[in-house]
């Protein structure tokens, strides 16, 4: 029994559904949301170095890179405004932050 | 059922392990380790499958620095768990249902659809001897130099942004500032006036009166 590229993208499909399942319950805890959103870049990332290695394609692990890259800024970036609402509100609950709400 | 099969389903049960502690764990440091746990197996992974310079940078951009930000992130503020997970599993069964179809559907069509095996087609494009690290950066810094650039931009610009977002300055501060320090005048320092060398004495006040209101 070979490895099949079906095995690599069933894995980060099970990977995606996981981070899925994460925001479902983690709807409150913005800090949980924000790992489930990098797992859900993990399983994409997964996917297409899979599929870089079984077509043949080195592309594929070009836009890994591009992704790692705009992964990174995102998370320091979200996490900068994640200190900034705790400094303001003393809280990173989702429900609480609807100051904007008319 | 060689080897590289076993290594990735042992890669892959400790990874889906990993990442279900995490969406699951009470305390937030712990979902951070196993986070850090899930992108090393993930690293594996990739390495089974010929992407070493991805894999190494895997470790050493995400666990060595993504992930040690959110531990410090998280270390640094203080939750209220308790509060956090009202509602946890209340959300469950949707989140299963949810999740187990994603999971059935997508593997109905992944496990049938792409029966490619390794011995068709890597022989063009990781051949022997041919370094992976090379022919990324060949392909890299021709045809991708322009998005290079633009991450290299997008990096910058989150550099700034966070810590723009995050500094702080101290209103009570007596610093002075050294822009202006070394600008500093002479003149500025001291002033010379002009006065006369003699004054006219003042005037001698009434001392009775302040006696008599110390009596009073």
């Amino acid at each position: 029994m070979t490895l099949t590229l079906g095995h690599f993208l069933t894995l980060g499909a099970v990977l995606f559904a996981l981070s899925v399942v994460g925001i479902f319950l983690n709807r409150k805890n913005l800090i949980v949301l924000l790992m489930a959103i990098e797992l859900m870049l993990l399983a994409v990332n997964t996917n297409f170095v899979a599929f870089s290695h079984y077509l043949g394609d080195l592309h594929g692990q070009i836009f890994v890179f591009f992704i790692l890259t705009v992964a990174a800024a995102e998370s320091a970036i979200g996490l900068a405004i994640l200190v900034l609402l705790f400094r303001n509100r003393s809280s990173i609950n989702v429900d609480e932050l609807d100051s904007l709400k008319g | 059922m060689s080897v590289t099969t076993g290594l990735f389903y042992f890669f892959a049960a400790i990874l889906l392990f990993a990442a279900f502690r995490v969406i699951t764990a009470r305390n937030p440091v712990h979902a951070v380790l196993f986070l850090v746990l899930t992108f090393f197996q993930a690293s594996l992974i990739w390495m089974l499958l010929k992407a070493e310079f991805l894999s190494l940078s895997l470790v050493l951009v995400y666990v060595g620095a993504v992930m040690v930000l959110f531990l410090f992130v998280v270390m640094m503020l203080d939750i209220n768990i308790e509060r956090l997970r009202q509602g946890f599993w209340k959300h469950f069964p949707l989140a299963a249902v949810v999740g187990i179809f994603i999971v059935f559907e997508m593997s109905a069509v992944l496990m049938g659809g792409f029966r490619v095996t390794d011995d068709v087609a890597t022989t063009g494009a990781v051949a022997e001897g041919v370094s992976n690290t090379r022919e990324l950066g060949k392909l890299l810094y021709t045809h991708y130099l322009y998005p290079l650039e633009v991450a290299a931009a997008i990096l910058l610009v989150g550099m700034v942004a966070a810590i723009a977002l995050t500094l702080r300055q101290r209103k009570d501060s007596r610093a002075i500032d050294p822009d202006q320090q070394v600008r500093v005048k002479s003149k500025d320092r001291m002033v010379v006036l002009k006065m006369a060398a003699t004054q006219p004495a003042l005037p001698v006040q009434e001392q009775p009166v302040a006696e008599a209101e110390n009596k009073a």
